[in-house]
């Protein structure tokens, strides 16, 4: 099978949209029968990414590669980049401002989420410039 | 536990997902946090929350769940309920506040995945 490729842009400015992109994916994984651990795994951790996209970083792309043997999600945007990733990798740690809080969201738990629900997570940020986060999901 | 006892047992109006109160549930948990539904929650099937926006559907969504209870008498929009009965999830509302309605329902056997009286 030839891998299956969707992407998506992520609008930074609607707290309200946020979520679209992992639906959309949950739902293809679903009705081409992936286990339902496996689709509940990214589904998770695409959300979360997809949410820390809205809340941190005004937005962003996201391009999913789906292979009978595995889902790769990269989330690319231009925000203001991660200034220290082990501090962001704690679970807690949260630089989300309160408003974003009282939304239910950055209690700290977004990147050690994406972490605890992917096989390999791969960060590559820079200050100023921007955030890629790579999941990769083995079925 | 039928979706159904549960909405007894809150005295809870029902917004959307009528057609799904037969469906039965084994575990539920309780958070205004989707965060923390994401991060400790397995297989609970039902979340009560204080919490009324459409992120609460997406979170259920992600998670599998079939039924969202919002506590203290929350109402929520038209868009929440259009997502929520489009995904089969149940909504409904009830006047208990979050220890109540929790205390009720686990009090009638329904608990946390893994936990045991």
């Amino acid at each position: 099978m030839e891998p299956i490729k969707l992407s998506f842009n992520v609008d930074g400015e609607n707290f309200v949209s946020a979520g679209e992109a992992s639906t959309a994916v949950k739902t293809t994984l679903k009705k081409m029968g992936f286990p339902g651990d496996t689709v509940r795994r990214v589904a998770i951790a695409m959300y979360e990414a997809e949410i820390n996209m809205v809340i941190h970083a005004h937005g962003g792309t996201v391009d999913v590669e789906i292979c009978p043997d595995k889902i790769v999600i990269v989330l690319a945007d231009k925000g203001p980049g991660i200034p220290n990733i082990d501090l962001a990798m704690q679970e807690g740690y949260s630089t989300a401002p309160d408003d974003v809080r009282s939304l239910g969201f950055g209690a700290g738990m977004g990147l050690p989420n994406i972490k605890k629900y992917s096989d390999d997570l791969e960060i590559e940020t820079e200050l100023g410039v921007g955030t890629t986060l790579t999941i990769t999901i083995n079925c | 536990m039928k979706i159904s006892e549960i909405q007894q047992l809150l005295d809870a109006k029902v917004h959307c997902g009528q057609e799904h109160l037969d469906q039965e549930v084994s575990s539920a948990c309780g958070s205004d946090m989707m965060s923390d539904v994401l991060a400790f929650v397995k297989d609970q099937a039902v979340l009560l929350t204080g919490l009324l926006n459409l992120q609460t559907v997406r979170t259920a969504m992600m998670m599998d769940m079939k039924c969202i209870v919002f506590v203290r008498g929350k109402v929520p929009d038209a868009n929440t309920i259009e997502l929520a009965g489009q995904s089969g999830i149940v909504l409904m509302s009830t006047e208990n506040r979050m220890y109540q309605a929790c205390g009720k329902l686990y009090n009638a056997g329904l608990y946390t995945e893994g936990s045991e009286q």
